[in-house]
């Protein structure tokens, strides 16, 4: 716990040269945003309102205030367990992403491939997650490896299928350049295919960055010690609602961090319009 | 465009090296597409010389297979029957010799590049031996009026621009036949006329050979020192004629008595296809 205040207070200081720089991002964003903030804001007074007229039991809902004071008073317990889970869930993004690509690489270049690999892609996502948890725990164990694997199968699927559209979304014009070019097959994919693939790459990048989490959270919830999705099942079990809720808000910020880390990639790298033709 | 001008003389002539040759020679030139059964027959019996530095400009009426006459020159559509010589050789050997560069009617750039790197394009891909002169991307885009827009990316150009960008592409290897596709096609008639008197311009300094399909008379004929008319069903040569105008030509010859004459001559012969 120490650690992270010690780390927050040397990121301030360290920003402290350019904070004008960041309230005025503050402010812009505060700008462009102010109908959700408002609606965000809106909810919670909401919510604190139904929870004090009615009096609900804590155990029941926490109002928003006691969920606030969880995070100071579980500021450790929450941190240890978002480490391992952001692991998993950027090792499973990683992994799973990395082999969806690569098998839509050679889908794309062998049509046996595809008619012999696509339908065995379609069962495995088929079968609901939370089914294949257990099974997963039962060939590895209690480790760190089937939560990468669910993080990894969850991401697989979409990245697959807009990896393949992508990598043939070249226009046949384009194609028909580079013949006229006598541009190698590796030229055809480093300068056309792989570059007109990114916009549907990123597409199923930005869900992947969300869904990973979502995945390895499930895979938490069957024999883990460790973890968000074990601190949901523990706080549940112990009727410690409020750090309940205080992790769940924690998942929901941890996948929303990476997918804006997934957008931000991608407004670096993609800047063209794909229909720049028109 | 007047940048144009002086920079068009930055090209280099070609070097003829069998002049007055053939450019390109097709011979009793039979395409089908399709499986045995539902063939379609889209060129019949179609048999063209181009002589080396001449403009042929296409015209004939849609569907009647002028862009697959230009595509098989380019190596792009498979020869069902006959012979296409290009400069010499097999139209394979020649794309593989980058001796003829293509045009496409779409721009065709590729979107994620700024203008100056699509026109660098030809240099990067391909084996293309060092010795083959090409030009300078910067100097390509100042020859089509592209000066100071090297950076920018192909959805910040207009329509016209984009196709100057193509052209520019086209030009850098310094090719010896340029094969057009309707280029033009979709560009405003100003833009248009303006880019015709460019590539005449170019065409009289390079000595490059040139086939230009087109859907419209006066540009066939304002720019066409031959005119090769196609007729449809099944695609075949409907005429081929020599445009007695004299070069230089202005866009205000396209006011006179001699080029309306060939002009409505031609109209007639395109009604009956
Ligand atoms: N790849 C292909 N497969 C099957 N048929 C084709 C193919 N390419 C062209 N055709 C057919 O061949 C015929 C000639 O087509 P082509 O594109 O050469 O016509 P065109 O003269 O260029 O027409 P336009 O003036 O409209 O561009 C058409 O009937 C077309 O349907
Ligand atoms: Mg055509």
């Amino acid at each position: 716990m120490s650690d992270v205040v010690q780390g927050s207070k040397q990121g301030v200081s360290v920003s402290d040269a350019k904070r004008s720089g960041v309230t005025d991002a503050v402010l812009g964003f505060f700008a462009n945003h102010y109908p959700a903030i408002f609606a965000v804001a809106g909810c919670v007074a909401l919510w604190q309102f139904v929870v004090w007229f009615f009096a609900v039991p804590t155990f029941m809902a926490p109002s928003p205030v006691e969920v606030f004071y969880a995070f100071g008073e579980n500021g450790a317990i929450l941190w240890a367990n978002l480490l391992p889970t952001l692991l998993e869930a950027f090792l499973g993004f990683i992994f799973g992403n990395l082999i969806a690509i690569l098998l839509a690489v050679w889908f794309v270049y062998s049509s046996t491939a595809e008619k012999a690999f696509y339908p065995i892609a379609v069962i495995i996502k088929s079968i609901p997650i939370i089914a294949l948890a257990p099974i997963l725990v039962l060939i590895f164990g209690n480790g760190i490896a089937p939560k990468i694997i669910i993080a990894g199968l969850i991401c697989f699927f979409p990245t697959l299928v807009n990896m393949v559209q992508g990598l043939k979304a070249a226009s046949p014009a384009m194609l028909d350049l580079m013949r006229v070019l006598s541009a190698s097959n590796s030229e055809v994919f480093w300068k056309v295919r792989l570059p007109a693939s990114l916009p549907f790459l990123f597409a199923a990048l930005k869900i992947a960055a969300t869904s990973s989490v979502m995945g390895a959270i499930v895979a938490e919830w069957i024999g883990s010690s460790y973890g968000l999705g074990a601190l949901i099942i523990e706080a549940t079990y112990n009727f410690r609602s409020p750090l309940l809720y205080a992790t769940v808000v924690i998942a929901a910020g941890l996948a929303v961090a990476l997918f804006f880390v997934v957008s931000f990639i991608e407004s670096k790298v993609v800047r063209w319009k794909p229909d720049a033709q028109h | 465009m007047s940048e144009m001008l002086g920079a068009a003389q930055m090209m280099q002539p070609v070097r003829h090296t069998e002049a007055a040759g053939s450019a390109v020679s097709v011979k009793n030139l039979h395409i089908r597409f399709g499986s045995k059964g539902s063939e379609f027959t889209a060129l019949s019996d179609v048999s063209v010389e181009v002589p080396e530095g001449a403009l042929v400009t296409m015209l004939g009426p849609s569907g009647c297979g002028k862009s697959t006459l230009l595509r098989a020159v380019a190596d792009l559509v498979h020869v069902s029957d006959g012979s296409i010589s290009v400069l010499g050789q097999p139209p394979k050997k020649a794309r593989e010799g980058r001796d003829f560069a293509f045009v496409f009617q779409e721009a065709t750039l590729l979107p994620w590049r700024s203008a100056i790197d699509n026109v660098s394009l030809p240099l990067e891909v391909g084996k293309h031996s060092s010795s083959q002169p090409t030009a300078d991307p910067e100097e390509m885009l100042a020859l089509v009026g592209l000066k100071g827009r090297e950076k920018a990316l192909p959805h910040e150009l207009s329509g016209g621009m984009r196709q100057r960008v193509a052209i520019a592409r086209a030009l850098i290897t310094r090719p010896r036949i340029l094969l057009m596709d309707e280029p033009f096609g979709a560009l405003d008639e100003i833009t248009r006329d303006k880019l015709n008197e460019e590539l005449l311009r170019l065409w009289q300094e390079t000595g490059t050979t040139i086939l230009f399909v087109t859907h419209s008379i006066p540009e066939a004929v304002f720019l066409g020192q031959y005119v090769l008319m196609l007729e449809s069903h099944p695609g075949r040569v409907k005429e081929f004629m020599k445009v007695e105008l004299p070069y230089p030509r202005k866009l205000a010859m396209r006011d006179t008595v001699e080029f309306i004459r060939i002009t409505a001559k031609l109209r007639a012969l395109l009604e009956e296809c």
